[in-house]
């Protein structure tokens, strides 16, 4: 029941919030986050759980009732945590509070239903990563967006309009095309299955596979699944050419926003692709596509950073790093190997910490100087020296600098993908994905060096000076986790592989 | 193994409750006529609506009227009868009812005829609830003019208002226009049967070949009754009109619970009287009307619905784009299909809940006097956020998007029409899930506009009255709270569905 406690925590935390006097809500949702967070890290504590979810794994914190019983089908509330969604999870929990903390000097209009929908997208949240039922798991899905929409419609950037409306539409559209080839599937797989538990429809599909439905058999049924479902979720993580919708959202967004939405809102893209498009499909079916996907891969990396070269708004430059390093766990995910997967997954949790962190620290620049553009910037060391040396920590973060989480997760994808039995040419679309890293060491050493080195030139007519404690505060915090990561991956590493391994068994590549 | 056995009319408790209340407020009305004592009237509209819903959901939950208790309940030589059906829409007419009057009480502030509006709607009720137990063709009739006489006089009780007056003529004319036709449909399905009892008239099918031409022209008839009742093309033009100039309560009521009447007696009519096996043999193919008349109505109803400008009438429309998706059912029935049929009651249940709260939110905005339009709404949310959080809940469910009760109603009547597997109930679906991803721009759209827009004109604070918050408020809570009680719903609507599909 500790699942259902904390996703009930928090809603009600979000409701209460939600109708609470402006002045006490940011303070109020601060105190609300941390039962999540405590409750998360005690999961992490008693965890019991092993092997993976969807592949006949002992879950933790495991439950199941039947929900809906109408036709054919049951649809069942069923949830449990294994070693993939267990770090999403607490990653969930601890950014929520971070990102509430780093909204109380932004935030100053309607910080009620802010804060509240703040805690309304964690409980959701916390839902996709652990539900185990296809409706479950949708509705918690898309439940997500519409406080989403409703964050950069209310509380964004002057473009607020533009943004939420294009962030609305493309996810959604993405959401229908998977949602429909989803139930096709289900439909095609006839008999064999009689629920929406994903367990079963993971060992239906691994074993006896779709029948075929109105006239498609069951092969090219399965691989136009394969492909909605890639498409479906590519847009979420986002790739190249889905990602337009990423940097207007994420610029528009506010700062907490945004944090939650390169934090956690991508992961939802990549954990889907790794539970959906990794695990449920034959293994023939995934290297069937493997080529193109590492393409996509490789195109995300190098462009992403490209793009992130070419802007002079901070934030931008950040937004687009995001394409980038969602590549990386694409590039891991298609590897099928230990690491590749595995540090795919890490790769999640180290973009959440790393990304979290340098949207704050742009964001509590912005609130001292109110600009964003590298090119007004200079000298920013000087005035705000410890907001800028933790931006600067997390620009090598994003670097891979050893000791931090980010080299621990590149290194391991680069480690799995290099070796990749099953992806043809793996070295070389390796070597390609690795020369990104170069090009996201120059474009973040490039943006810093002028916006944070130099001398002081920006004309304002108020004082530009150090930020109050509590915006600096969830920024150490992060910092000390990605080098916590850093230094000791196997915190979680384990856990990850431990989920892992059945996957690629039941291919035989391991 | 009761202590007490029941007679068998007290199965009829949620409807007589309705009319007892109704007799109560003109009673109330008769010994002080000058006082007009809102909260006095408004409560006692609400408790009778309340203790109808709550025999209504005991009975449900009791197996009243179900296999398992020996089957429906026939009364007064099967001129009513009382199934699992006819529970689960009292159920829905007695929810709106009670919404309806806990919103009339700040609505009708100040306006004349108090305790002859709320008797009106209460006796409108008791037709509904009379709709949903109707048996034969002349009960069904009596019941659905009891509905709708009171109906025409709430919609234009605003008499000062020359909009509410005269969408209560357009309403009156239009509706005994198709009173009329239905009428003349009913003789001549007695003409070509002999019966009026719905299950006499199914057994006279076999003998009725000889006129099947004359009985082909009555089911015709009868389902363009059943139209107007339901605002379904090609008789849908009375509804914005009427839901635009009626006060938003009554335009509430009638496109929850006077729609929900209106399939109650269509699913009746067609289940019972005209199985669709009889039927054909006899060369009336009415599953294909039906299935014609669903694409039509969603598809005119979503796209004449984005392009309003005034809210309500937007309301109004999409209310004739939801009578499409309900007719899915009917369109389902031609196949034997209960999954589609108890998907289309649902649908309607939950409707039920999201479409009164929309229109009462019209009526809130009314109350403020902000104007009709989109752009009059603009920015409501920095005033007012828990009634447009509210409206956000109404209208993401309406649009079908998770995790609200629209989702559910939808997707089963996307499964259970494809389901069936047949080529046309297969392009019923497309258009079901054309529409849907069409509707969501509109309704975002008012969503956009209360939270994101910014308003055009400042505006005073806004006044928060306890009538119209509480029925919003628990409008938008049944609208969330069906998702996780989802399963209760979808058993008492299957197994009602079960029970009258051959």
């Amino acid at each position: 029941m500790m699942i259902e406690a904390l996703i009930a925590v928090t809603l009600v935390g979000a409701l209460v919030t939600f109708v609470a006097p402006n002045r006490i809500a940011g303070k109020l949702a601060f105190v609300v986050s941390l039962v999540p967070v405590a409750l998360s890290l005690w999961l992490f504590a008693a965890f019991d759980g092993s092997g993976n979810a969807l592949l006949d794994g002992d879950l933790a914190f495991e439950s199941q009732a039947e929900w809906i019983d109408l036709g054919p089908y049951t649809i069942s509330w069923f949830v449990g945590l294994d070693g993939i969604s267990l770090p999403l999870v607490i990653l969930t929990t601890v950014l929520t509070t971070l990102a509430i903390v780093s909204s109380w000097t932004p935030i100053d209009d309607r910080e009620a239903q802010f804060y509240g929908l703040l805690l309304f997208i964690e409980a959701n949240l916390i839902g996709v990563f652990a539900a185990l039922d296809f409706f479950l798991w949708f509705i918690f899905w898309e439940a997500v967006l519409i406080p989403m929409y409703l964050m950069i419609g209310v509380w964004g950037g002057p473009r607020r309009k533009y943004a939420a409306i294009k962030f609305f539409v493309y996810t959604n559209v993405a959401s229908l095309v998977m949602f429909g080839a989803f139930i096709a599937l289900v439909f095609g797989l006839g008999d064999a299955v009689t629920s929406f538990a994903l367990p079963e429809i993971t060992e239906a599909m691994l074993t006896v596979g779709p029948e075929g439905l109105f006239g498609v058999d069951g092969t090219t049924l399965t691989s136009l699944v394969f492909v909605a479902m890639f498409l479906g979720f590519a847009v979420k993580v986002p790739v190249v050419p889905f990602h337009t919708w990423l940097p207007d959202a994420h610029v528009e967004a506010p700062t907490p926003a945004s944090v939650l939405l390169a934090g956690v809102l991508l992961k939802m893209g990549t954990y889907a692709l790794l539970r959906f498009n990794f695990t449920m499909f034959p293994q023939e079916v995934v290297t069937a596509f493997a080529i193109p996907i590492a393409a996509i891969a490789v195109i995300s990396v190098i462009y992403g950073a490209m793009l992130a070269l070419a802007q002079t708004d901070l934030k931008r430059i950040v937004a687009y790093s995001s394409v980038s390093s969602m590549g990386y766990v694409i590039l891991g995910l298609i590897a099928l190997t230990q690491f590749g997967v595995g540090g795919a997954t890490f790769q999640m949790v180290s973009h959440g910490l790393i990304s979290g962190l340098m949207f704050m620290a742009v964001g509590v620049i912005y609130n001292a100087t109110h600009t964003r553009m590298v090119t007004d910037m200079s000298g920013m060391a000087d005035r705000m020296p410890v907001a800028v040396g933790i931006l600067v920590a997390g620009a090598f973060g994003y670097m891979g600098l050893p000791l931090m989480s980010g080299f621990a997760a590149e290194y391991f994808i680069f480690f799995g993908a290099f070796g990749s039995e099953s992806l043809p040419y793996a070295p070389i679309f390796t070597a390609l994905a690795m020369f990104g890293i170069v090009i996201v060491a120059g474009y973040l050493l490039f943006a810093l060096q002028r916006a944070v080195f130099g001398p002081y030139r920006l004309e304002t007519d108020y004082e530009v000076g150090r930020a109050p404690l509590h915006d600096l505060a969830p920024m150490f915090v992060l910092l000390g986790l990605i080098i916590a990561l850093g230094v000791a991956p196997e915190l979680i590493f384990e856990l990850i592989t431990d989920a892992v391994d059945p996957i690629l068994e039941h291919g035989g590549d391991l | 193994m009761t202590l007490i056995e029941l007679p068998p009319w007290t199965a009829l408790t949620p409807a007589l409750i309705l009319a007892l209340t109704a007799l109560a407020l003109f009673v109330v009305d008769s010994i002080n006529p000058r006082a007009t004592n809102r909260t006095l009237l408004a409560g006692t509209a609400t408790a009778g609506a309340l203790a109808s819903l709550g025999v209504a959901v005991w009975f449900t939950v009791a197996g009243v009227g179900q296999a398992e208790t020996g089957g429906a309940i026939d009364l007064f030589g099967g001129q009513l009868v009382v199934d699992g059906m006819a529970l689960f829409f009292m159920t829905v007419v007695a929810v709106v009812t009670a919404m309806v009057a806990v919103a009339s009480y700040d609505y009708m502030d100040g306006h004349a005829y108090q305790a002859e509006y709320y008797s009106l709607v209460l006796l409108a009720a008791t037709g509904m609830s009379t709709m949903a137990a109707a048996n034969s063709l002349v009960t069904i009739f009596i019941a659905l003019e009891l509905a709708s006489l009171p109906s025409y006089a709430l919609v234009a009780i605003l008499k000062d208002n020359r909009g509410s007056v005269e969408a209560g003529l357009k309403y009156f004319l239009i509706g005994a226009l198709s009173s009329a036709i239905m009428l003349y449909g009913i003789s001549l399905v007695y003409g070509a049967t002999g019966h009026l009892q719905l299950e006499a008239i199914a057994n006279a099918l076999g003998d009725a070949g000889a006129y099947s031409g004359l009985l082909g022209l009555g089911v015709l008839m009868v389902i363009g009754g059943v139209a107007f009742k339901t605002a379904s093309v090609p008789f849908h033009f009375w509804a914005p009109e009427a839901y635009e100039g009626a006060p938003a309560p009554i335009s509430a009521f009638l496109s929850s619970a006077s729609k929900a009447a209106g399939f109650v007696i269509a699913f009746r009519i067609f289940t019972e009287a005209f199985p669709i096996g009889p039927m054909l043999e006899l060369g009336i193919d009415w599953s294909f009307a039906f299935i014609v008349l669903a694409i039509v109505t969603m598809t005119v109803g979503n796209f004449a619905a984005a392009t309003q400008e005034n809210v309500k009438r937007m309301l109004a429309y999409s209310s004739v784009g939801h009578a499409g998706y309900a007719l899915i059912g009917l369109a389902g029935l031609g196949a034997g299909s209960e999954l589609v049929f108890g998907a289309a009651m649902m649908h309607l249940l939950v409707y039920g809940f999201m479409n009164t709260g929309a229109f009462l939110f019209v009526g809130l905005a009314e109350y403020w006097g902000v104007g009709r339009t989109f752009e009059d709404y603009n920015g409501l949310a920095a005033q007012a956020p828990i009634a447009c959080t509210a409206l956000a809940v109404f209208m993401f469910s309406l649009a079908g998007v998770p995790p609200f009760g629209g989702f559910w109603s939808k997707y089963f009547l996307f499964t259970g029409a494809v389901g069936i597997g047949s080529t046309s109930m297969l392009v019923v679906a497309a258009a079901l899930v054309v529409n849907s991803a069409l509707s969501l721009y509109y309704y975002a759209r008012l969503v956009k506009a209360v939270w994101i827009d910014d308003p055009v004109t400042p505006r005073e604070s806004l006044a928060q009255p306890t009538g119209l918050y509480v029925a919003i408020l628990f409008a938008a809570v049944m609208t969330v709270a069906v998702l996780p009680g989802f399963g209760p719903i979808a058993d008492a609507a299957s197994e009602a569905a079960a029970a009258l599909v051959p």
